[in-house]
């Protein structure tokens, strides 16, 4: 008799695990399923968006985005974030432009271009400075990164400005880039069926390559992972904290300092508003991509998907004609789910 | 009747049934959790719940209190069929449990955390709270329970035990007629665990039920009335607990015949390996320590909770700042300014909060092994999969952790394999003297014994171990000598051959 009981419960209880398991696997693959069927549903109604020309636009704008979503995956890693990622975007695509240019507005002594890797050096020198700052700050001053990248934000903003202000330049947006630097950036990767890929794809394949290599091959990346899962662990397990944490904030700093780079020639133009808000499309990405703000958690490949996603959707409501306004409550929506859906995981179950 | 004794000889006086739980079945996905377990406790009795970790104590309790919904079972509280949702309704209807970690506002005060969810009101109508009612409502509580609490004090400024005394008040400022405390003595010094067996006797008398959740034998049988076991989720037996010996309990929790507690101590003690002359903490009492310890030695730092047991292991490693102090390695000069120095000076230390400083809970077991010996693992400049998958295979194999993979994440793990993998973390960087806090905490008597054993194995390689624990069976079981330490300051050293608890306690007592 109670034997019989169990075995029904037993029984019961196994078409409840399993309901509840497809349900799990529902929520948690949902951004994911979402995507697809959105996909599914645009190209219905406006198959152009299945094109050829379609689909390198997307492939292109995901290259454009990426590096900067590369750089702050690391600092969410550490249950951190970076909003200052997207002003110095704009400061270095600023330098980028100004330096790279035909018309010396900024400098008026210069009469002719510096060498691209000499550019590309220093902009990179001063992400990783701003990364400096603000890894120093959260590392030594035990400050939460949302305070300190809200103020370093602010201060780059302002170097920003005075920048333009510099010269004669006399706050004007700077255009009239060099041909070398646009070719090098923009310039056509290889055709297919007649349409260009850019050659930033190739640098931003490139970038992810050497990201997933310091993330999963090296002792920073090990570091990384440990201190973002467990800092005081960490530290007894006699891993060099502060360190890491610089690290990984200047690297973040080197990678917008090169999306500012290729950002200033892909637009043909930089000013104070460039790179403005980049940094909520990368947290976005990140956090569609598995990186989770719970610390500790995320993966190069996850990166690379959510951005990929993020840009489909985008480029699919734009097919829909979709106001531009509302992309941005669409994308806060996304935001909010995608976390949502992510803390779901890591809730211990009761 | 003396209170200390009155349930353990005599039967209790009052012996109607105060809650019964039934036939509880419980699974997790792939696991029965609880198979068919019942318990029944009766008023005025002190119950004892036991078993190895992961044997269904705390699911047992959770599906008490509606963490956990049962799958099928009944609970009757006073005879009358109860099925609480939150631990909430539970502490409503006389049903309250002091947790074995702490869930308390921190930052918030005595007070505050008592009266967290339902603070008293200046009036009925009146939506402001009352300070001093919630005062002299905690104080009343303190005076009946002779708690020396200040009902304003903040908690994270007390002592682990003061906090769990907090906790006691609140369960019994709800009128609690049913108590779980959930091992209340793992962070408490024997003079606390007095205390805290005087409450317990009291509410006893009072008629309440306890429920007494703890691996240390000795405290089961010295307070309580009837014992039950538990096993793999199943109920194993409900027996006075006069009727038992220690060995009848383990041998009832492991099924199977548990001889020795303690290894045998092989170990040979050689020639002196680290000598501390003066260490005085900068931001902590612990002042002018000095002792040495040698080759092959297991040295055991006995003490009360706050005697700077712990400090002077952190002092030592790097992790706490040091204001004066030198440390010696074979008689050169080692700074250890932090944990990373320390490593590569041959030190190596396992902190006392498992999870809060030991683990990192997401990752898996293989990150968990090799996070301080990465640099071995380099190919050039990039990390080798399969010298750290070959390392950690090692770890694995011969601390005889228990895992699936070693892509298994930590948390998923026992307390006793999280602390193994801990221990293989170290080993890997090659230490030369291991700093143990605490490395039996929460870990089933079996685990224990795995973890005496690879000290002991450890000493036999010629390692210098220092081991702190407040229990002091163990540190007699396990050390070759003992430092007692009182009110930060060293307070002697015995051998513990021929010494007694009595000894250590009188040592123990001497500064504090």
């Amino acid at each position: 008799m109670s034997e019989k009981n169990t075995a029904s419960a037993a029984g019961a209880l196994s078409t409840k695990d399993k309901m509840r398991k497809v349900g799990d696997l529902l929520l948690n693959n949902a951004m994911y399923i979402i995507i697809v069927l959105a996909i599914i549903y645009i190209s219905i109604v406006r198959p152009s968006f299945l094109g050829l020309s379609s689909i390198v636009n997307v492939i292109s704008l995901t290259a454009a985005k990426l590096p900067i979503a590369l750089g702050i995956g690391g600092c969410i890693v550490l249950t951190g974030t970076d909003i200052s990622a997207g002003r110095v975007v704009g400061l270095t695509a600023c330098i980028s432009a100004s330096l790279l240019t035909t018309v010396f507005k900024v400098f008026p002594n210069m009469t002719e271009a510096l060498p691209l890797p000499v550019v590309l050096l220093l902009v990179m020198a001063v992400g990783a400075a701003v990364g400096f700052v603000n890894g120093f700050s959260v590392a030594k001053f035990k400050l939460h990164p949302f305070i300190v990248t809200l103020s370093t934000q602010l201060i780059v903003y302002g170097i920003i400005l005075m920048y333009l202000m510099s010269g004669t330049n006399n706050g004007q947006t700077l255009s009239g880039l060099a041909g070398s630097y646009r070719s090098f950036v923009t310039g056509t990767l290889f055709s297919i069926g007649g349409v260009a890929v850019p050659r930033y794809v190739l640098y931003a394949i490139i970038l992810t390559a050497i990201m997933w290599i310091i993330w999963n091959k090296t002792t920073f990346g090990k570091n990384m992972f440990a201190v973002g899962s467990n800092e005081e662990a960490a530290n007894v397990s006699g891993v060099n904290v502060s360190r890491t944490i610089i690290m990984v904030f200047m690297l973040a700093g080197i990678m917008y300092a090169i999306t500012g780079f290729l950002e200033g020639a892909r637009i043909a133009s930089a000013n104070a508003n460039t790179g403005l808000n980049y940094e909520s499309d990368a947290i976005a990405a990140c956090v569609i991509g598995g990186v989770s703000f719970v610390g500790g958690i995320g993966r190069i490949s996850g990166i690379v998907v959510g951005v990929l996603l993020l840009q489909i959707i985008f480029t699919g409501l734009n097919f829909l004609s979709v106001d531009a306004n509302m992309l941005y409550i669409i994308k806060g929506l996304i935001i909010l789910i995608a976390c949502a859906i992510d803390m779901r995981k890591y809730l211990v179950r009761k | 009747m003396d209170t200390q004794t009155a349930g353990a000889n005599t039967a209790p006086k009052n012996q109607e049934v105060l809650l019964r739980m039934e036939g509880i079945n419980k699974s997790f996905p792939g696991v029965k959790a609880l198979d068919n377990v019942s318990l029944t406790v009766k008023a005025g009795t002190v119950h004892a719940l036991m078993g190895e970790n992961g044997a269904g104590k705390s699911t047992l309790m959770k599906c008490l209190f509606g963490v956990y919904n049962r799958d099928s079972g009944s609970v009757y509280l006073e005879g009358r069929e109860v099925n609480f949702k939150t631990s909430k309704e539970a502490l409503e209807n006389g049903v309250a449990m002091v947790h074995q970690e702490l869930n308390q506002a921190l930052k918030r005060n005595v007070m505050d955390n008592m009266w967290l969810g339902r603070f008293p009101k200046i009036a009925k109508w009146c939506p402001l709270t009352s300070e001093k009612k919630m005062y002299d409502a905690t104080k009343k509580v303190f005076e009946e329970l002779d708690i020396q609490v200040d009902p304003k004090r903040i908690m994270s400024t007390m002592p682990v035990s003061q906090r769990q005394m907090v906790e006691i008040a609140k369960a019994v400022s709800f009128q609690s007629k049913v108590i779980v405390f959930d091992e209340p003595t793992s962070s408490l010094t024997e003079e606390e665990v007095e205390h805290l067996f005087k409450i317990i006797n009291m509410l006893r008398d009072r008629g309440c039920g306890i429920i007494y959740i703890s691996h240390k034998m000795e405290e089961i049988l010295r307070i309580s009335d009837e014992v039950t076991i538990m096993r793999d989720g199943q109920w194993i037996a409900t027996r006075p607990a006069k009727e038992l010996t220690m060995n009848e309990i383990i041998r009832l929790m492991v099924g199977r015949e548990l001889t020795n507690r303690y290894p045998e101590k092989d170990n040979v003690v050689g020639q002196p390996k680290l000598e501390v002359k003066g260490l005085t903490a900068m931001y902590s009492k612990l002042n002018d320590v000095s002792f040495v310890a040698k080759e092959g030695e297991v040295l055991g730092v006995a003490g009360l909770d706050g005697s700077g047991r712990t400090e002077l292991l952190e002092n030592i490693f790097g992790i706490a700042t040091r204001k004066s102090g030198e440390i010696y390695i074979d008689g050169k000069r080692v700074l250890n300014r932090n944990a990373k120095e320390s490593v590569v000076n041959k030190f190596a230390m396992l902190t006392e909060e498992r999870r809060a400083t030991g683990i990192f809970a997401i990752r898996d077991i293989q990150a968990n092994t090799t996070i301080s010996s990465l640099k071995r693992y380099k190919k050039g400049p990039l990390l080798s999969d399969k010298k750290m998958r070959e390392a950690t295979d090692w770890g694995i194999k011969s601390m005889r952790t228990k895992t699936p993979s070693q892509r298994t994440q930590i948390r998923s793990l026992s307390g006793g394999n999280q602390q193994k993998v801990i221990l293989a973390r170290w080993l890997l960087t090659e230490p030369e003297v291991l700093l143990l806090d605490e490395p039996t905490r929460g870990i089933d008597v079996g685990a224990k014994y795995e973890i005496y054993q690879l000290i002991l194995n450890l000493a036999k390689e010629g390692k210098t171990v220092i081991m702190v624990s407040s229990e002091m069976p163990e540190l007699l079981g396990v050390c070759d000598r003992i430092l007692v330490m009182s009110g930060g300051k060293l307070a002697g050293e015995v051998d513990a051959r021929n010494t007694t608890q009595e000894e250590i306690m009188t040592l123990a007592a001497k500064y504090a």
